[in-house]
């Protein structure tokens, strides 16, 4: 048996461990039925939006993407309509994030970070589902309550990362 | 442990944003979920377009169906099917439409009735 020759770094197992947590709460939430596909907490966001305060963009992007690939594999869903949405909504949402760092600190906490990337995330998926699910306009019957659902669990996340935050300093 | 206990204290643009968001998620179900009053009604009789009436009047019409003689009534800015000569009457239970989109089509006569405001929502509808 040969060692392996793939060199970690303290890094790489620094994203693992967070990875980790964001999976656990991935797949937790999967197990709560939800009322309308595509409206569900997105807590696995609380980790992203966590590690891009505490550690910079590339972790959180690490940490987000990972997350993803690896959640998909555990339930069931890799290469399914339900990754391709997941994956989608996670991009935006990363987009956004990225775009919102350059926020002023002064004036914008993690709770606007967490209500941008809950709406991008949620455009993302919509995107995914007006082009190749669903190519029809009667979709657009669905975006008010998505927007609402996306408003209401992004200021939620975002006050929970908030303490977080505060707790850790 | 005394931050557990802290108050959370939103900064000025994490106000601005929720305000923002909410404003938005108001406008899209205003815009997305109203529908305008309906002003025109089209009727067909199979895949034909027998005609196309305001539906600011009181009116009634009879139109002449496969199985017989359907009356629609208009009622300043409402139309139903008041009677149809078919057996399970679907298109007179369906009561009063009003709104722009809304249809109402009778099978087993071949009359429907299509509800237009002053921009259709579908492109076309096929009998």
């Amino acid at each position: 048996m040969t060692r392996s020759t793939i060199k970690t770094t303290t890094q790489d197992h620094h994203i693992a461990k967070l990875t980790a947590l964001a999976i656990s709460l991935h797949v937790l939430e999967a197990v709560f039925p939800s009322p309308l596909p595509g409206v569900k907490p997105g807590i696995a966001n609380i980790v992203t939006l966590y590690v891009l305060t505490q550690y910079g963009f590339a972790t959180a992007a690490w940490v987000s993407m990972l997350r993803v690939f690896a959640s998909s594999l555990l339930l069931g869903h890799f290469l399914s309509p339900t990754f391709v949405l997941s994956l989608s909504g996670s991009i935006l949402s990363l987009t956004a994030l990225f775009l919102a760092q350059f926020l002023p600190k002064k004036y914008f906490s993690v709770i606007t970070l967490s209500v941008l990337a809950a709406f991008a995330h949620i455009a993302g998926q919509l995107l995914v589902v007006r082009l190749w699910l669903i190519p029809q306009t009667g979709v657009a019957y669905l975006i008010p309550i998505f927007a609402l659902a996306a408003l209401f669990f992004g200021v939620i996340n975002g006050l929970v990362t908030y303490k977080l935050i505060r707790i850790n300093q | 442990m005394n931050a557990i206990k802290s108050q959370i204290k939103p900064l000025l643009g994490d106000w601005l944003v929720l305000i923002a968001s909410l404003i938005i998620v108001i406008f899209l179900f205003q815009s997305l979920w109203v529908r305008e009053p309906a002003s025109k009604l089209k009727i067909r009789l199979a895949d034909k377009v027998i005609g196309t009436y305001d539906l600011n009047q009181t009116r009634e019409l009879h139109i002449h169906g496969p199985k017989g003689e359907a009356i629609i009534s208009i009622q300043q800015g409402k139309v139903r099917f008041k009677q149809s000569p078919c057996a399970n009457q679907y298109c007179v239970h369906q009561g009063w439409l009003s709104r722009a989109g809304q249809v109402a089509i009778c099978l087993p006569n071949q009359i429907s009735l299509q509800l237009m405001g002053a921009k259709s929502p579908y492109d076309s509808l096929n009998y």
